[in-house]
């Protein structure tokens, strides 16, 4: 070996003073105190989440966008579906913010009250796919055997279902309204959900902490609660998270074909589906907003989505 | 002896979101001839990256070697073009890595992996790579090599394929042959297997090891001499009996009480209190001496001088300086 | 390998047989009959349908002619076009759409499976960056928007290419780029995470260490690894190509199953939707199959797993 030189240039030998030559009392805090402060899971993702500026900014539109739904129609002096006949097709102007339709009625009341129908439906999507996939793949994932291989047969299957066909179908059958969008949105929606908590809960299944819960006697249940979920949290958050656009896409897809929000309420899909129909005459205003508002909204859930996979996932931890 | 390679004051660096973590800080190794060479020390302790280093393997960015110089047989592989490394890996240098289950492509046949480094280096017919592949089979004993040469890994088990791992690493005749932590993820009985492959294989080809390890066993067993490595610096080399019977680093002696030994019955295993130091920001003194049960004050201000206690034994610790061996002495 | 085809098989068959059973008595669930009452237009076509579907028998004894209809791929009569037959509908519409659908797969994989190589070779880099902004707006924008603003924008405005119908590779254009780009985004996120993840594989190092030139290492030891989860995800990707065409056929004009399918929906022509959706279904299930046979031969670990996919 060959002495570091750097150092030994900086510090010569013998201006060592001799005392610090002394034995040091042993201190263990000081072995300990070697490690970094550690910041707590939470922490640490919402810390990397804030430096993403791509997730920071999906999460603001996102925060804007339901303030703007909610107050948005409050706002406006004109009702979602009053019609004005003399003033149809009009272009954006003071007395309508983003023009009127062919009725004439307000584009701006409307593209609100288009938000909350695609924020209603996809996170009313996303809360009843969690609740039905963590209860099933947690269930699945836990039990093991032979439950666990039925009811992934079960998942196998439904996963093959084409699940816009089946959401056509039901729609078809319980005639379009709010609610039975989302019920059909959610009658296969909860199956990637499913198996992601299955997954997580596999992969933890074995681990000390559970062992240890179970050679106290703790039951199922309680197992599945206290020690199992908040260690799949991370997973699951992503997938809720992308499972919105998801239902978004599905709802304006509906209405655009018919199947969803019937008028006078207005949703986005609805509107990019009348505004078709005059697509000639260059009356933008009639596409423009609805089609901004629904690829803003999937995109600042999508970019979002990834922003939190990122920041969640321990293994990119540092 | 001939000098095969001697790494100089080596640093390497991977910027991460945090900062720059200080993997290697100034390394200094040097490999003869024919000899088996043991970096040991704890994980993270930087001495993968030094030898995925040597065959320029750092993935760069985020790593990038700072400083220092690496030698292999006078050449110098830190400035050497990226067409010329790749001229002297699996040539003249090769690497077995830790896990066979990963090392090998799963969708390519044992026989299309083991011959594509000769068809690459040496400008041989389809028919004479595959008999040189099915020599080198039978060399690192694995039956039936005509019909093995036709599977794909996952037809066998992890010893045999730390064995086809090994004969694609030694395919090309190399000089000097890298091994990360080979046994790590086999079977105790397939371990000293490989190990005595390892031997046998130096017996017949002579090529120098170096062999990566955290498991003081298989060093015992194989290794001519031993280098320590703490928190990204050799902190101590020997011969392995200097290192086994007289450590003289304060680490080097927690390592070895902290493994369980068959031949010493009854003696406590004591573990080593606290963890490595964190690499974004090293400690200026030694990096030990906050774990150290004998540091001194110089020790967390000063990092140690170099002492040569003989021809092969290094070592980088205070308690060598006269001063502190006088303290000692009045103390007890 | 056969086990494994087999018990593919048996999946596919039972999913088809449970689609066409829900279509069946959800389309049973509607106030009375789907086939009577003031839905359908005129006396021939009742006769025929009741003919069809023996509505007069037990449902037990309707559903099982129903499944047998199913099998012989007869779907029956149309209730708003007398003249038609739901088979003569699907001869006409089917080779447009799987023209439309095989157009559209194949631009998707190509070019996303090239942007997404490319963007996990320059892995941080600007390229990576661009590449990703525009594969995650390609998510994000649905395809019926981008179909309406590619119209709006190159059709109307500028003139450049034609808005509707299906004559000419020209028309072809506009509707295979709105279908194309979602799927293309999808693959393009996929195969650049899948290829970063495989480049850090340890038999990629293993590779580098033999001394490989960097092409050689991507072509032949990273590409095929990175690409099947690419092939596992073709599937799904084909039922949203599917779905896609319903809206893709219904704005561009184009005379495809899916708009077929579209006016049986908008006009409750019961027959129609319950014919148009098995086949589907059919089809659908038919394809994931033939995926997961061509991941069988891709992936030589199969064969011996005894459960075989995941």
């Amino acid at each position: 070996m060959i002495p570091a030189k750097k150092q030994n240039e900086e510090t010569p030998h013998s201006s060592i003073p001799d005392e610090w030559f002394k034995p040091k009392e042993k201190n263990t805090e000081d072995a300990e105190s070697v490690v970094r402060p550690s910041l707590s899971y939470w922490e640490d993702a919402w810390r990397r989440l804030r430096q993403n500026k791509l997730a920071m900014s999906g999460l603001i539109f996102l925060i804007l966008l339901g303030v703007m739904a909610v107050i948005g129609p409050w706002i406006s002096p004109h009702d979602v579906d009053t019609q004005n006949l003399p003033n149809q097709n009009q272009a954006p102007s003071l007395t309508h913010w983003f023009g009127t339709d062919e009725l004439g009625r307000d584009v701006f009341t409307r593209t609100w009250y288009g938000a909350r129908i695609s924020l209603f439906v996809g996170l009313m999507a996303a809360l009843i796919d969690f609740f039905i996939g963590v209860a099933y793949g947690g269930l699945s994932g836990y039990k093991g055997g032979r439950t666990d291989n039925i009811m992934m047969r079960i998942i196998e299957i439904l996963y093959g279902l084409p699940y816009l066909l089946v959401v056509i179908l039901l729609l078809v059958v319980m005639g379009p309204s709010l609610l039975t969008i989302i019920i059909a949105l959610t009658v296969t929606g909860w199956v990637g959900m499913a198996r992601i908590v299955r997954g997580q809960v596999l992969q933890l299944k074995h681990n000390e902490f559970v062992m240890a819960s179970q050679s106290f006697g703790a039951k199922t249940k309680r197992i599945i609660q206290k020690n199992l979920l908040p260690n799949t949290m991370g997973p699951i958050i992503v997938q809720m998270t992308l499972t919105v656009p998801t239902a978004i896409f599905a709802e304006a897809f509906l209405s655009f074909l018919g199947l969803g929000i019937q008028s006078p309420f207005a949703s986005w899909g609805m509107m990019a589906n009348d505004a078709l129909g005059v697509i000639l005459s260059g009356d933008w205003w009639r596409l423009f907003f609805p089609a901004f508002f629904i690829s803003a909204t999937m995109f600042a859930f999508n970019v979002l989505g990834d922003g939190l996979q990122d920041a969640l996932d321990p293994k990119l931890r540092r | 002896m001939e000098k095969i390679l001697d790494i100089r004051d080596l640093h390497v660096s991977f910027k991460t979101f945090g900062g720059e973590v200080q993997a290697v800080r100034g390394v200094n190794l040097e490999l003869y001839r024919g000899e088996t060479l043991a970096i040991v020390g704890e994980s993270g302790c930087g001495k993968s990256v030094t030898a995925n280093s040597i065959m320029r393997l750092i993935p760069t960015p985020p790593g990038e070697i700072k400083d220092g110089s690496i030698l292999f047989k006078g050449q110098d592989m830190t400035q050497l073009s990226d067409k010329e490394v790749r001229k002297i890996r699996g040539v003249d240098i090769s690497m077995i890595f830790q896990d066979p289950m990963t090392a090998l492509n799963p969708t390519l046949t044992v026989g299309d992996q083991l011959t594509e480094g000769l068809r690459q280096h040496r400008s041989i017919s389809r028919k004479e790579a595959d008999k040189q592949a099915m020599e080198m089979l039978t060399l690192v004993g694995i039956p039936n090599p005509v019909e093995r040469m036709k599977q794909y890994p996952h037809e066998f088990s992890g010893g045999m394929r730390q064995r086809i791992v090994i004969a694609m690493a030694l395919i090309c005749d190399p000089e000097l042959l890298i091994a990360d932590e080979p046994t790590t993820a086999l079977d105790v009985t397939i371990q000293a297997q490989i190990l005595q492959l390892f031997q046998k294989i130096q017996k017949q080809t002579g090529v120098s090891i170096i062999l990566i390890t955290h498991d003081l066993g298989v060093v015992a067993k194989i290794a001519d001499r031993i280098a320590v490595m703490y928190a990204g610096k050799v902190i101590e080399t020997g011969t392995r009996k200097e290192i086994f019977y007289t450590p003289q680093h304060p680490y080097t002696r927690g390592l070895l009480h902290s493994v369980p030994r068959l031949d010493q019955k009854g003696e406590k295993l004591i573990p080593i209190d606290g963890t490595p130091p964190d690499l974004f920001s090293p400690p200026e003194g030694c990096p030990f001496a906050a774990r150290c049960p004998m540091a001194m004050e110089v020790c967390t201000k000063v990092y140690p001088f170099h002492s040569k206690l003989s021809r092969t034994h290094d070592v980088d610790c205070w308690l060598q300086d006269e001063r502190a061996k006088k303290y000692m002495a009045s103390t007890y | 390998m056969a086990k494994y085809i087999l018990k593919r098989f048996i999946y596919m068959i039972v999913t088809v047989f449970i689609i066409a059973t829900l279509t069946f008595f959800l389309m049973n669930l509607l106030p009375g009959s789907p086939f009577n009452e003031e839905r359908t237009t005129n006396e021939a076509v009742q006769r025929n349908l009741e003919a069809h579907y023996h509505l007069d028998e037990p449902l037990v004894v309707q559903y099982v002619l129903y499944l047998k209809s199913i099998v012989t791929l007869d779907f029956g009569p149309s209730i708003k076009q007398p003249t038609e037959t739901v088979n003569s509908l699907l001869g006409r519409g089917f080779p447009i759409s799987a023209e439309l659908g095989i157009w559209t797969i194949l631009i998707a994989l190509i070019s996303g499976v090239a942007l997404g190589v490319f963007a996990a070779l320059k892995h941080n880099g600007v390229i990576d960056y661009i590449a990703m902004t525009i594969a995650v707006l390609g998510i994000s924008i649905p395809n019926f928007v981008l179909a309406t603003l590619l119209i709006q924008q190159l059709a109307v405005n500028l003139g450049v290419l034609p808005a509707a119908t299906w004559s000419s590779p020209q028309h072809m254009v506009l509707p295979i780029v709105a279908l194309a780009t979602g799927p293309m985004a999808i693959i393009a996120r996929l195969t650049r995470s899948s290829m970063l993840e495989t480049l850090t594989q340890d038999y990629i190092k293993m590779a580098r260490a033999k001394g490989l030139s960097p092409a050689k290492i991507i072509v032949k030891h990273a590409l095929k690894n990175a690409l099947m989860p690419v092939v596992t995800i073709l599937g799904t990707l084909l039922a949203g190509v599917l779905t896609g065409t319903f809206v893709i056929e219904k704005i561009f004009a184009i005379p495809g199953m899916g708009k077929y399918f579209v006016e049986g929906i908008n006009q409750r022509d019961y027959p129609v939707i319950m014919g148009t959706t098995v086949f589907y279904s059919a089809f659908l299930v038919l394809m994931l199959f033939l995926v997961d046979i061509a991941y069988g031969i891709l992936d030589p670990r199969i064969k011996l797993h005894k459960e075989g996919g995941k």
